[in-house]
């Protein structure tokens, strides 16, 4: 392996959402993979199937029909309420991380498509200040929930993100109350709400919407949790059990529907919004809203067709 | 006005406990010898009072956090105690198991049933293991749901106390689902068809304290913290430094004034001079009184317009610009 390493322009993948480099090192296997053939695989080792974090504009082409993804919501940007200072300042961070990312924040919301089947969707990105949830990512969450409950689509919300954005300290944690609250509301209209969880979910997002979908997938090997290792080792003062907060740990506890291959999500979610939602099938006589009713939105006569 | 035996004295508290003291040697030596010092006292008592409220009006955000970290301070129990009649605790999440850093139960304040959910701390080492320094698992949160579901189906309202370093980072909590009883506790209090009173009696960190903390009015004891993370954990991550946390402190804008003009809490409790550690039968009156004076507002509001409220009171939280 030695010859690689000694070759330019190989990166790891480590933290980074995606490497630079025309070669890059499976950070789980130690494969040296071909960018170009990475990227055909959807940044999925082709040795070991470790999937690597990629941003949300490669979640919305992987996931989503092509072309489907019709952004909205775009113009809310962050502000900097607490005139947040440590080493750095709050507002030198955000301005640092939308010149790296080109995104306004850590979430882009838009209307979309699977199957031809329409969705809305809020794709998370952990590229931007590791995804945290500030006020942005919580007003711009919470409209999509919104536009979900008042088109009568279903609601999809891929997540990546590290948890709270403390640089806005308490109004960050209020930001898991607005959009829990905005899911009740939600689950009341009986729109169904499928949570996609990648590497990473953890902390205050995993906290709130995260886990109060009525389907939730993870990928495989995403990392998945509440409290940060470090803080748990401290804590219990002894070493984490191998695999503690995977996809495979969460599935093993209950706490996800399924783990996903990157390759398979599309297809799975077409397969689920039709059951839940858009196949059109004889109703118990007692059925309210949810499936089948009147109210839901109207399909286009190409996407019934594939329906049938 | 001094408790006998402090276990601890903060640093700023220092000048004025050694006041307090010399008060006390005066008053025993005039009363064994006979002696009349009481101009004498008089005077230091009178030093004594403003200094109390030199040192309290001044005080810094991390000062605040030790105050509400105070291991004299009044905690959930010694509350219910002082304002409640007729308090039954009740236990268990009815899944896994009963969680002593989480207290759920009924009773009575003055004329109003009421159900009250809280952290609870321990006070001295065994105390504190058993209540697991006021951490709670995930049962904690579900036995905080199971009873305030119980209230909505008995129309009582449901008064939460937040007094937490944070939910219990360990290896049990993450495989029962800490995240999951917490975000379904938020889901769930934001369309409870009964009043929710939220008072931080303490220390409100990250989720731990939000997932009793969504309410219809959030009241805040005056020397209290409430924040994301704590400014240790803050400091740890930011500064890769844990002596960093005055600076943190400083920087969350955790305080109940802070909170107040941000929009997060509605009102500040005040506390005795001093903190609510220098007397816990006056701090207790004063909260009382504020819970009743909501209690007696929010019960009159239809239940539709109530959750309506609540849910948009969340909605309007945070702060963003819209090119
Ligand atoms: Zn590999």
């Amino acid at each position: 392996m030695d010859w690689f390493k000694r070759k330019k322009g190989i990166s790891s993948g480590e933290k980074k959402a995606i490497p630079d480099g025309l070669w890059v090192k499976c950070n789980k296997c130690g494969e040296i993979i071909y960018r170009r053939e990475l990227q055909k695989r959807m940044y999925v080792c082709p040795k070991c199937e470790y999937h690597f974090r990629v941003t949300s504009k490669e979640y919305i082409d992987y996931y989503f029909d092509a072309n489907s993804f019709e952004e909205f919501a775009q113009n809310i940007k962050p502000v900097d309420p607490l005139k947040f200072k440590d080493k750095k300042k709050y507002s030198d961070r955000l301005k640092e991380a939308q010149k790296k990312t080109g995104l306004n924040d850590a979430v882009v919301t838009g209307d979309a498509r699977i199957n031809g089947m329409p969705i809305v969707a809020a794709v998370m990105d952990f590229s931007f200040i590791g995804g945290s949830m500030g006020s942005v990512v919580g007003e711009k969450i919470s409209r999509a929930i919104d536009r979900a409950r008042e088109k009568r689509v279903p609601l999809i919300i891929v997540t990546a993100s590290g948890g709270a954005r403390m640089m806005e300290g308490a109004i960050s944690l209020m930001q898991l109350a607005k959009t829990s609250a905005k899911l009740a509301q939600l689950s009341e209209a009986g729109i169904p709400y499928i949570a996609i969880l990648t590497d990473p979910t953890t902390g205050g997002t995993t906290a709130s919407f995260a886990m109060l979908g009525d389907i939730h997938i993870a990928e495989p090997g995403a990392l998945i949790g509440f409290a940060g290792q470090r803080v748990i080792k401290q804590t219990i003062g002894q070493d984490l059990p191998e695999g503690f907060q995977t996809a495979e740990f969460v599935l093993e506890h209950g706490f996800v529907d399924m783990i996903v291959h990157r390759h398979e999500m599309h297809r799975t979610l077409a397969r689920l919004l039709k059951i839940l939602w858009y196949a059109e099938m004889p109703l118990p006589a007692n059925s309210n809203n949810g499936n089948g009713s009147a109210e839901k939105a109207s399909l286009d006569k190409a996407t019934i067709n594939k329906l049938k | 006005m001094l408790k006998k035996n402090f276990r601890m004295i903060l640093d700023f508290e220092k000048p004025i406990v050694e006041l307090e003291k010399k008060i006390a040697e005066m008053e025993e030596y005039a009363r064994e010898t006979g002696v009349d010092l009481s101009e004498d006292i008089q005077r230091l008592q009178k030093k004594v009072e403003g200094l109390r409220k030199d040192v309290y009006q001044k005080l810094t955000p991390w000062q605040r956090v030790q105050l509400a970290r105070h291991p004299d301070r009044p905690y959930t129990l010694d509350y219910i105690q002082r304002i409640t009649q007729d308090f039954l605790e009740l236990h268990g999440d009815r899944y896994f198991a009963d969680d002593p850093a989480m207290i759920a139960g009924i009773g009575r304040i003055d004329d109003f049933r009421v159900a009250i959910i809280g952290h609870q701390k321990g006070r001295d080492v065994k105390e504190n293991l058993y209540r697991n320094f006021g951490m709670s698992n995930p049962e904690g949160y579900r036995k905080a749901l199971r009873i305030m579901q119980l209230a909505a189906k008995m129309n009582m309202p449901v008064i939460t106390f937040i007094d937490t370093p944070g939910a219990y980072p360990g290896i049990g909590a993450e495989e029962r689902g800490q995240a999951e009883a917490i975000a379904k506790n938020l889901r769930e209090m934001s369309r409870l068809p009964v009043p929710i009173i939220i008072t931080i009696i303490g220390e409100g960190a990250s989720g731990g304290a939000l997932g009793i903390g969504v309410g219809d009015v959030i009241l805040m004891m005056e020397n209290c913290w409430y924040s994301v993370i704590s400014p240790e954990g803050c400091a740890a991550i930011l500064w890769r430094d844990n002596a960093k946390a005055p600076q943190a402190a400083e920087a969350m804008k955790l305080t109940a004034p802070d909170l107040l003009e941000l929009g997060i809490i509605d009102k500040i409790i005040p506390e005795p001079d001093g903190g609510a550690h220098w007397d816990w039968d006056a701090a207790a009156s004063t909260l009382k009184k504020y819970l009743l004076e909501e209690l007696r507002r929010l019960v009159q509001i239809p239940t539709d317009e109530l959750v309506a409220k609540r849910v948009e009171k969340f909605s309007k939280m945070g702060y963003w610009k819209e090119a």
